[in-house]
């Protein structure tokens, strides 16, 4: 018999324990705003270069044109993802990841579980891969994705990339239909919560800002900065003239490069980019993201070595 | 002699790859054998989402032992000639044999090639097959290097005999070939080995996995319509959601669920995309309502609660989702129904590029009206009702049903502009200007959508040529000659008569006006001044004031260059401008309305061709068409060809041009030789024989009908009316020495050719016929 889980958060923690199983690191959220789970450099960068990996967290996403005022059951420009990474990935994948669906509450035996062509691109990343949307009766749960290539270098060995948007697989297994409605913690807590107790009023509040006020001189400015930083950062000497070590500071660098991003996001949800402008941003973008994951080739994370200098 | 088993195992493969995929397995696999002379009866392949499959019966167990001989150099050829024969046959001197021939003493090679098993060649011919797989896109995976469409797990490659089944050997990067393979993924995952195909078909059967494709098409199609049936309602067809639900599941189980009552009222069009897109389900009519009200969709699997847990799935998958359309679909008919209408959403559009050179939606659709209301009288559409239509056309681009499903456009433009309180031939403009689709779609025929949808497209091909954004080979990424095909059939197969050189130009200059069009810096205009010069002033879009001032003898062009030029009269000014300036242009600036318009049409002309050809007729007989004033009518154009075609056909017409030939050529040659034009009258009286006088005759007689007919554009009659001068002119020539002693004779004889030259060619341009 399978043991349902009771609440949003119960799913996440047995996630997490599941991937722990499985030897994945377990880290935490990015500390910076971004649109998915693969922004964080933990599967960006790390997906670059040849040392092995395996790591899952939940990351905080935001996608500003997606806010609802928290009044659409299933839309959210604030929500949780559940991000794996594993490289090599291993031959194995599909069934670690059919055991995690059954981790967290899912019968095999009744639900009707689809792997369908689904090729992933993120045009701001360089990046593509080939994969599956993977659907349980009908509904997308997760993104599979082998990752080929990221911030334009091919990836060699191949990562495997799992995601898993956490409200909308949350509320199927607790059989939810409205977001809001979705017990956070356990319902028989002495103080029960539900995701609209933590959420309603900052998605009314992000949808608003994300939508009408937010400064769009100030927001072009920023992401000005940080296109310039971002360049600013790489063309240090890789040799720090103060502690006489090679340091590489691709992280800085990404971040500028993760804050152009979700910038270029927010402009585009106050509708002040045309087509035109948009294919612009995305490729300023995208040449911000390429230039951290030549950078990050370069470091001993990314695969440098002394002897192949 | 055995047969052979494949079958490769791999995670899913795309569902519009597989069947594909299995001919490309089979073909590879074959030919591969064939070429390494390993014959066999029969081959077919399968494939499921998890595997392909190719039986290959009746193989030979070993490629035939061949013996070739090769004849070399003489036997007394120079060393190096024979060492290079050597070489080239891979064989040592012992191997030659010195043979006796006509030719003298000759060394002749014997290259025997021993018989190879079966399973050595299949080994060999499958690794291949497995490295240079065409898929369209392939992936790495792993550590390794090997390219598959996604990871490949096994190989099953097995050579069946009456004496059992032998294992191919064989290993592709670590993935060894072995006689096992597994089932469905959740009802039978364990390993199970097969000894051939009938085993092997029988054991996946079990397994929950049907093999053959065309097998889960028929079982969905024959459930579903069942389902269907039983509760009194009719799957709606969809032969590409068949095959690719077909390609999703291994194990199909059809299931039937309902629509929620607040959806029932959406468009069927909006259920129906929403459901097959996003879903994969088939949408099942109420034949009594005739409304979408139910679907069905397609489960890998059977359950313990025969589907229930899926079914309610899905069922909530879906309330999802057409909740977000109702939602669109509720705030965009809001909108619509406003006291504003559709204009916000047009106002929108000002933000929204077209093409970054091209200006934006809104200036796209500006250009449009004009069009469209210059183009309204000559289709029988009301202008009012044409200019309206165009400006409501593409509203629809910002409405949020569009954003989410961009294939509904048009479509819902046309729902929208109804409840907008427009005219139903206004509101269906705004779905019909798109067609056609295809060579195949069919052409709008309602006068204002006609006018809309010549008019979109006459914009987009004068802008795209303004900017040079042509089609080159096989690129044409604006789909401008899907778009010219577009404006060829929707005038001919209306049979409108327009000219086409004056909407062009009146496009281009359109273009020229749009304010965020690059070209637009300053203007210049070419002047005819009073004292005979030409005068290039360089002016501001404003001071030129376009309604009153541009007439016909002043051309608009969109340089940028700053100093004011003077020409004397009758220069070639705009190939000059052209020359001067070409280098300041930057990239993207407007071309010149000059340049722009007979490009165009010969584009035009040229996918005529292209057109009229599928249809039967030569392109020299168009280019004698071409060759005809009015030629940028296009549906005159194509009546003269059709009737030219028709009239070459007959034994009359094939004649004629026979004998028009040879008039032309006589005539030609004497008018070179005699350095003057024959176009004086041909007269009667110089006329010597009583063919020569019937012809005349024949001529008074033929041009009697042609002229008229020509007039009213009846070609056929002008035509045939043609073609019956054959008789006449064909004994004319039997008879008649044209070139003759007699000075008077000769020049009314040469002036008769001429005019029957005239004649003909006052027709079609019967010199570019070939024949």
């Amino acid at each position: 018999m399978v043991d349902t889980p009771r609440s949003f958060q119960e799913i996440i923690l047995r996630l997490q324990s599941y991937w722990a199983r499985q030897g994945c690191a377990i880290l935490q959220p990015y500390d910076m705003e971004v649109g998915a789970g693969t922004f964080h450099p933990a599967t960006t960068l790390r997906s670059l270069g040849t040392q092995p990996w395996a790591a899952a967290y939940v990351q905080p996403s935001r996608r500003p044109t997606d806010g609802r005022y928290g009044e659409n059951p299933n839309r959210l420009q604030h929500y949780y993802q559940y991000q794996v990474l594993i490289k090599p990935s291993p031959p194995e994948l599909q069934e670690l990841y059919l055991g995690s669906l059954e981790a967290i509450g899912v019968d095999m035996d009744l639900h009707d579980i689809r792997f369908v062509e689904d090729d992933w691109e993120s045009p701001t990343l360089g990046a593509w891969g080939l994969g599956w949307e993977v659907w349980c009766d009908g509904m997308e749960v997760s993104q599979f994705t082998y990752f080929q290539q990221v911030g334009g270098h091919d990836c060699h060995p191949v990562s495997g990339e799992l995601t898993y948007g956490l409200e909308r697989l949350a509320m199927y297994i607790l059989g939810v239909d409205h977001v809001m409605d979705m017990p956070f913690n356990d319902p028989d807590a002495p103080i029960p919560l539900s995701y609209g107790d933590v959420f309603k009023q900052t998605e009314e509040e992000y949808a608003r800002w994300n939508f009408d006020v937010a400064n769009t001189d100030v927001l072009l400015r920023h992401f000005e900065e940080a296109e310039t930083e971002c360049g600013a950062i790489l063309a240090q000497e890789h040799l720090d003239p103060k502690t006489g070590k090679r340091i590489v500071m691709v992280h800085p660098a990404y971040d500028q490069a993760i804050k152009a991003s979700h910038i270029f996001n927010l402009l585009d949800a106050r509708g002040v980019i045309s087509v035109t402008e948009r294919q612009a941003y995305i490729g300023r973008v995208r040449a911000l993201t390429k230039m951290c994951a030549d950078a990050f080739v370069q470091t001993r994370a990314g695969g440098w070595t002394q002897d192949a200098a | 002699m055995p047969d052979l088993l494949i079958e490769l195992f791999s995670e899913e493969i795309p569902a519009r790859m597989q069947s594909r995929a299995g001919e490309d397995l089979k073909s590879l696999v074959t030919n591969g054998l064939v070429e390494a002379g390993l014959t066999y009866a029969s081959a077919a392949a399968f494939s499921t989402p998890r595997r392909l499959c190719l039986t290959v019966e009746g193989v030979l167990d070993a490629s035939p032992r061949t013996v070739d001989e090769r004849k070399g150099p003489k036997a007394d050829a120079p060393e190096k000639a024979i060492e290079g024969f050597l070489r080239g046959a891979g064989l040592t001197r012992a191997d030659l044999e010195e043979r006796d021939t006509p030719k003298g003493k000759i060394l002749f090679a014997k290259i025997t090639r021993e018989g190879r098993p079966a399973a050595d060649i299949v080994a060999e011919v499958l690794d291949t097959t497995i490295r240079n797989f065409p898929w369209p896109k392939s992936m790495r995976w792993g550590n390794g290097s090997l390219r598959w469409v996604r990871p490949l797990h096994s190989i099953l490659c097995i050579l069946t005999r009456e004496d059992g089944a032998q294992i191919v050997p064989l290993d592709v990067d670590g993935i060894v070939a072995g006689n096992t393979t597994r089932g469905h993924r959740f009802l039978a995952p364990d390993a199970f080995s097969v000894s051939g195909f009938d085993d092997y078909t029988a054991k996946l059967a079990r397994a929950h996995v049907v093999l053959d494709p065309v097998a889960r098409r028929d079982t969905i199609w024959h459930d579903a319509t069942n389902t269907a049936f039983a509760n009194g309602m009719e799957v709606v067809e969809d032969a590409g959601l068949l095959a690719e639900v077909a390609g999703l599941v291994e194990w199909p189980v059809v299931l039937m669920g309902r629509i929620g009552d607040d959806f029932l009222d959406l468009p069927p069009e909006v259920l129906q995309t929403s459901m097959k897109e996003h879903q994969k389900f088939f949408s099942v009519r109420n034949p009594k309502t005739g409304r979408i009200e139910r679907f069905v969709t397609v489960a890998n699997r059977t359950t313990a609660d025969d589907g229930a847990t899926i079914l309610a799935g899905n069922e909530k998958v879906l309330s999802a989702r057409l909740a977000d359309a109702k939602f669109f679909w509720d705030n965009d008919l809001r909108v619509a129904k406003s006291d504003e209408g559709m204009a916000a959403w047009v106002e929108n559009l000002k933000n929204v590029t077209f093409h970054n050179k091209l200006g934006t939606q809104a200036e796209l659709i500006e250009r449009m009206a004009v069009l469209a209301r210059e183009i309204a009288p000559m289709v029988g559409a009301d202008p009012d009702a044409a200019e309206e239509a165009a400006r409501i056309a593409k509203a629809d681009l910002s409405s949020e049903m569009v954003y989410e499903f961009p294939e509904l456009q048009g479509l819902m433009g046309r729902y929208y502009a109804q409840a907008a309180g427009h005219s139903d031939e206004v509101a269906a403009a705004a779905q019909e200007h798109y067609a056609p689709l295809g060579p195949s779609d069919a052409v709008p025929t309602a006068p204002v959508s006609v006018a809309v949808a010549l008019a979109e497209k006459i914009d987009k091909l004068t802008g795209f040529w303004a900017i040079d954004e042509k089609p080159t080979g096989s690129k044409d990424p604006f789909a401008l000659r899907r778009a010219a095909l577009g404006v060829i059939r929707t005038l001919e197969e209306n049979r409108v008569s327009l000219s086409l050189n004056s909407l062009l130009r009146l496009s281009a200059e359109n273009l020229h006006k749009s304010a965020s069009i690059e070209a637009i810096q300053s203007i210049w205009v070419k002047w005819d001044e009073p004292d005979g010069n030409v005068r290039l002033i360089e002016t501001t879009e404003e001071s030129v004031g376009w309604e009153s001032e541009i007439d016909n003898r002043n051309d608009v062009v969109t340089y940028h260059h700053k100093k004011v030029e003077t020409f004397p009269i009758g220069a070639d000014i705009f190939d000059k401008f052209e020359n001067v300036f070409d280098a300041q242009l930057q990239i993207g600036l407007c071309r010149t309305v000059s340049y722009i318009v007979p490009r165009l049409l010969a584009f035009l002309h040229d996918r005529l061709k292209v057109y009229l050809k599928d249809q039967g007729i030569r392109h020299d007989i168009i280019d004698a068409c071409i060759a005809m004033p009015g030629n940028d009518d296009l549906t005159l154009l194509v009546k003269r060809a059709r009737a030219l075609s028709d009239t070459l056909k007959t034994d009359d017409g094939e004649n004629l041009l026979q004998a028009f030939k040879r008039a032309n050529n006589i005539l030609s040659q004497a008018e070179e030789a005699d350095g003057v034009e024959y176009s004086y009258g041909a007269d009667v009286k110089f006329a010597e024989s009583a063919e020569e006088k019937a012809l005349f005759a024949a001529l008074d007689a033929a041009e009697a009908v042609i002229t008229p007919a020509m007039a009213a554009q009846d070609f056929s009659t002008a035509m045939s009316a043609m073609a019956a001068l054959r008789g006449p002119l064909d004994a004319f020539f039997e008879a008649v020495q044209i070139n003759t002693d007699n000075a008077t004779v000769r020049r009314n004889r040469l002036n008769l050719l001429s005019r029957i030259r005239q004649l003909c060619t006052g027709v079609a341009d019967l010199t570019s016929v070939e024949g």
